[in-house]
């Protein structure tokens, strides 16, 4: 396959690429992992500062990228190597084989047929889907996917499938598409949470992450978008946010990840929404809601019952009931603080993906980001921890370094 | 268009759950047509099926299978051939019980597609000779580097600037943040400018014009005439579209006197750029070796800038690292509310923390006042949990900034000449006598628009995209803001800003040429058309576009500028006379699918019109019905582009034909709206108030007409919302003109 532009990752930043390339009028394949568009904005309830719900923007993208007859989408595709120049490049592709094709029209009988479970990764693991399950509500393309890990073959999606959707025996294949320039949008992943060793995850059913609160939240998530603990279903009433698990420090990522703040916040104002009677505290070193975003950190700040503590989140312990005990010092007053809450949320930061995962052939700085250079722009939170403003901002510019690549 | 319809029923995925030969013989008797039924439509062996009646003739096919929503891809077939979805899985058998009533709306929704059908044309594109350059205003950081990156993909550039050199703020800053990795030291800001100017004068594209100001721009994307002033001598030049880079301005630091500006020894942030830049510690003649940086001066503050500028804390840092390399004695305190310096630049920070001559801390000022000849600064609640007393040789105010909008007369729905602004979105900067005073002394575009002469803003004077998704969504279209005029931006993000500007500015021209629109309706090249004899001159398209693409002649009859135009139809839904349409999408086309439904006499069958905005409120229904939610199958649900472009005459068309009630489900409004074309559901809205003068007129109560605000993923609450209406008609009973 030979096009102008070629992006790798189909999150939001990707999409933004992508879809500004095609419609500027220039060949692209755009390149995903998964089996669907969208990214982590998929996973997301309500975007901050306005708490409009992603699906929105989503919608949006999707019906201009079905437009591009020039944009080209592969998802369960893994970007290996990169090799070759500004101009030249030839870009080394993995496709796993998804054994559903887009005859599929999502009617979703196989499904109910069925008879093997996953762990949702999508709902972080906190719920189950069949071995054949379409990824979320609104996931492109709009067709099933069988996960091979927990598919068993037994053939019965098969005889029930109408439309001769679906392959059991497709085989993994490997694509070379030479590309003139390449777009990096590699996005990001949690931290991961378990090697906050002080902060119990993992370890306490009821130390969630942040992304785990924003499924949990969701109309399509693994309760129904009801705020519970995970110990014993209850709805909690005092919620703790560690802001910067894992960010901001030497032993983890030393850098800001920029949006955990807000998406606290965010998070406050889901729970007081949801449950009147609660309280949230908020442990915090700096209250990053910078620019406007200060708007929205004044109307969170408004509620007497959500409550900024200055201190960063030293240890926690298992307490009665599930319940768990936090200490941490105020900074403000000196004083250690110790509570007693029915939630904890790790507020952790995004890793860059490649930091765990190297593409070949492209250059890293020390954090796993990566660096551009001619012909190769990363953008969006494969250049630098971003909120998705910044981010699309960032890949739609990413465009304009392409073009005039292509353009010779 | 002679048109030569076939009919495409698919029996997949369910519906054949219902009566397919009742479907055919509606189409059969009702329309002399005879269709095709197959059981999976998207299959090859179906779309060969459609394609070989195209081959044979067709021109114009209905679909009578899945949402429009997918499958589009499959059911492509050129654009020489009209192709219309009727959703009889989602909206029918995935969302009811098959019973008598959902057979009766599959028949009504066919219907209904075989007439749209019969009432859509195809479009052709609005051709006129387009200009491909670019118009870059304002020759600061985002200026520069928006005129070089078009001029880098082959555009040819005009930079005005209204200074006599290139090179705006940077020009005047000893240093600016590293803009990669590592993000340590300060970087030397001369070095880093004249660079980029140097690059701007070589670049054979870019023709700069500096002691330059915009006169007027007239016309629309990809025909913008711009007339420029370059010290008394006019220009005139054409251009596709606009970037506007006018950057900031500082806020007036003599406001803050509570802080002890006037003391002796109390400056702005500005001010000591001015001094670092001349490599000289002084002030009033006195060396300078102690200072301290108050930070938010006058920002994070309702009585002054309410919102943070993002940069000064980082900034406050950069300077503070100057002053200690101008003099190693010098200790710098900085006294701060959060410390801000987010994401990446956390390096930045952690750098000027290893200099031991910066002392950092969160603080409230207290006092600052004069000491002798030092300024003595108190402030309490410090992370050293007492209050603190430094005796400091220079107090620095760390000042915000505000967007060069500021204070303009910008476009009248903000400042109207009377009254109140009309929409709640609407957050005017200044009061409007300021607006006013300002309108003919300063301005950035001065454009000739009936609106206004300058961009929409937001809130505090930025013109910014209201959307999270789409940063680059101005009001005006091919008029793209960029950098420090939009939102308090680093140098590095003024340069992510505008390339991003670039290449929304270098699309706008590619589009346009073609007759496309651009964003969110990308590519459509159908545009609306106005039957002037029949204009009463009432301006409410004029008013009402969100896009300000209608200007006015004298007696007040629009004048269209198809290229400003986003095709939301809000225009179409405004007018009385009904004089506006598209070739895709017409106050016609929707009330023949209107007057297509049966409405029987049995008052046990009611009717109910839903419209349902196409991007949140359509979706979410497709999406219960995914979940396999029910609904009352009562309705009949029309997908329009936009809740504004819901024309009043489709209200009346529906009750006097017996419909007896009408749900309109759009967006959001208000400060976080979230209707893609601004203003359609708050236009809607305001609109009920017509439209229940007209129901008063007929004599039918007016709560047959109802606007519910959805999300796209309220999925959940659509059969609460559909049933809940349902069940209210019912209460108020059948409409009395059923059966006339």
């Amino acid at each position: 396959m030979n096009v102008d532009i070629l992006v790798i990752g189909g999150g939001v930043s990707g999409l933004t690429a992508a879809v500004e390339a095609a419609e500027t009028g220039y060949s692209v394949a755009l390149v995903e992992k998964n089996p669907y568009l969208g990214g982590r904005v998929t996973q997301l309830t309500k975007y901050f500062p306005k708490m409009c719900p992603p699906y929105c923007g989503l919608e949006i993208f999707l019906k201009r990228l079905k437009n591009c007859e020039n944009l080209k989408v592969l998802t369960n595709a893994r970007v290996k190597r990169v090799e070759g120049v500004a101009g030249n490049f030839n870009v080394f592709v993995e496709v796993t084989p998804r054994f559903v094709n887009e005859n599929c029209t999502a009617c979703g009988e196989c499904e109910k047929v069925c008879p093997m479970e996953r762990s949702n990764d999508f709902n972080f693991g906190m719920d189950k889907t069949k071995a054949i399950y379409l990824p979320h509500e609104m996931a492109y393309p709009p067709i099933y996917v069988i996960d091979p890990n927990a598919c068993n073959k037994c053939g019965e999606c098969v005889k029930v499938c109408r439309y001769d959707a679906i392959n059991l025996d497709e085989q993994p294949q490997e694509i070379t598409i030479n590309a003139k320039a390449i777009i990096v949008a590699t996005g990001w992943n949690p931290y991961d949470a378990t090697k906050l060793e002080t902060l119990g995850f993992g370890v306490y059913p009821n130390v969630i992450t942040n992304m785990m609160m924003e499924r949990m939240v969701s109309p399509n998530g693994p309760t129904n978008g009801k705020i519970v603990r995970p110990s014993d279903g209850k709805e909690p009433k005092v919620v703790a946010f560690a802001q910067c698990a894992g960010s901001r420090d030497e032993n983890h990522l030393p850098y800001c990840s920029a949006i955990c703040c807000l998406a606290s916040m965010k998070h406050a104002l889901y729970i007081r929404e949801q449950i009147p009677d609660s309280k949230v505290y908020v442990f915090y070193i700096d209250r990053r809601a910078y620019g406007r975003y200060e708007d929205f950190f004044k109307k969170v700040d408004q509620d007497e019952n959500v409550v900024f503590i200055r201190g960063k989140v030293a240890k926690v312990e298992e307490g009665s009931n599930g319940n768990l005990i936090v200490h941490a010092e105020d900074t403000e007053t000196g004083r250690k603080v110790q509570m007693e809450v029915e939630l904890l949320v790790l507020a952790t930061g995004m890793q860059p993906t490649t930091a765990l995962e190297k593409i070949e052939g492209l250059e890293y700085d020390d954090y796993g980001f990566v660096v551009e250079r001619e012909g190769i722009i990363p953008c969006g939170v494969a250049r630098m921890p971003a909120d998705v403003a910044s981010s699309n901002r960032d890949a739609t510019g990413a465009v304009i370094k392409a073009i005039q690549v292509v353009r010779g | 268009m002679e048109k030569n319809l076939g009919v495409y029923i698919c029996t997949g995925c369910g519906i054949d759950k219902l009566d397919i030969e009742k479907i055919k013989g509606v189409v059969e008797n009702e329309f002399k047509i005879t269709p095709k039924v197959h059981q999976a439509l998207c299959s090859r062996d179906g779309v060969e099926l459609i394609k070989k009646d195209i081959e044979g003739g067709v021109n114009a096919v209905v679909i009578c299978a899945c949402s429009p929503r997918v499958k589009q891809d499959v059911f492509n077939f050129g654009k020489d051939v009209i192709t219309v979805r009727v959703n009889l899985r989602e909206d029918v058998v995935w969302s009811h019980d098959i019973d008598e009533h959902a057979q009766e709306l599959a028949e009504d929704y066919v219907r209904m597609g075989i007439v749209q059908a019969q009432k859509t044309e195809l479009p052709e594109p609005y051709i006129e000779e387009t200009s491909k350059d670019i118009l870059v205003v304002g020759g600061g950081v985002t200026g520069l580097t928006a005129a070089l990156e078009c001029a880098k993909a082959g555009y040819k550039v005009y930079l005005v600037e209204k200074e006599n050199e290139l090179g705006g703020w940077v020009k005047k800053f000893k240093s600016i943040l590293p803009g990669k990795f590592p993000y340590r030291e300060p970087v030397d800001a001369e070095s880093y400018i004249n660079e980029k100017v140097k690059e701007v004068t070589n670049n054979e594209n870019i023709t700069v014009y500096t002691s330059t100001r915009i006169k007027s721009i007239s016309g629309q994307p990809g025909m913008f005439n711009v007339v420029v002033d370059r010290e008394g001598n006019e220009e005139t030049f054409k251009v596709g579209a606009i970037i506007v880079a006018t950057g900031w301005k500082p806020y007036d630091a003599t406001k803050l006197s509570h802080l002890g500006y006037g003391l002796d020894g109390v400056v702005t942030n500005i001010e000591l750029e001015r001094m670092l830049k001349d490599g000289k510690l002084e002030f009033n003649g006195r060396k300078v070796k102690d200072v301290a940086f108050i930070l938010c001066a006058g920002q994070r503050d309702e009585n002054h800038i309410p919102y943070c500028s993002t940069v000064c804390c980082l900034t406050s840092l950069r300077q503070a690292l100057n002053i200690r390399e101008l003099n190693k004695d010098s200790n710098v305190y900085v006294f701060y509310k959060d410390l801000r310096t987010v994401g990446i630049y956390e390096d930045f920070y952690k750098y000027a923390q290893q200099d031991e001559g910066i002392y950092l801390t969160k603080a409230e000022i207290k006092s600052i006042k004069q000491n002798g000849d030092k300024i003595r600064v108190e402030v309490t609640n410090t992370l050293l949990g007492e209050d603190i007393a430094v005796d400091v040789d220079m107090v620095v105010l760390v000042t915000g900034m505000l967007s060069s909008m500021y204070g303009l007369y910008t476009v009248k729905e903000e400042y109207p000449d009377e009254g109140e602004p009309p929409y709640s979105h609407i957050k005017p900067a200044v009061p409007k006598e300021i607006a006013f005073e300002n309108r003919d002394k300063e301005w950035i575009l001065n454009l000739q628009y009936r609106q206004g002469p300058e961009l929409p803003t937001l809130k505090y004077a930025f013109p910014d995209s209201h959307y999270i998704c789409f940063p680059y969504e101005s009001r005006r279209t091919g008029i793209y803001p960029a950098g420090c005029v939009r939102a308090p931006m680093t140098v590095r993000d003024c340069e992510l800003d505008a390339r991003g500007a670039a290449l929304k500015a270098i699309q706008t021209v590619e589009l346009v040429a073609k007759g496309a629109t651009i964003f969110p309706r990308t590519g459509d090249i159908d545009y609306p058309q106005f039957f002037l004899q029949r204009c009463t001159q009432c301006k409410r398209c004029t008013e009402e576009c969100p896009f300000g693409a209608l200007d006015e002649d004298e007696k007040g009859t629009p004048q269209p500028n198809p290229l400003r135009c986003r095709r939301c139809g809000i225009c179409f839904g405004a007018c009385p006379e009904k004089i506006i349409s598209f070739k895709q999408y017409s106050v016609d086309m929707i009330s023949s699918m209107i007057k297509a439904m049966s409405v029987p006499s049995d008052e046990g069958k009611l009717r109910i019109l839903v419209f349902a905005c196409e991007n949140d409120a359509y979706p979410a229904i497709d999406m219960a019905a995914k979940n396999g939610l029910k609904f009352s199958p009562l309705v009949r649900i029309i997908p329009v582009r936009c809740l504004g472009s819901v024309n009043v005459v489709f209200i009346a068309d529906a009750m006097s034909k017996g419909v007896d009630g009408v749900l309109m489900l759009g967006c959001k409004f208000g400060e976080d709206y979230q209707c893609h074309f601004i203003r359609g559901s708050e236009l809607a809205n305001r609109r009920m108030e017509n439209v229940k003068e007209t129901l008063n007129r007929l004599f039918i109560e007016p709560e047959r007409v109802k606007i519910e605000q959805v999300e796209i993923s309220d999925w959940e609450r659509i059969p609460e919302i559909i049933n809940g209406f349902v069940e209210e008609i019912k209460k108020i009973g059948p409409n009395p003109y059923k059966g006339f």
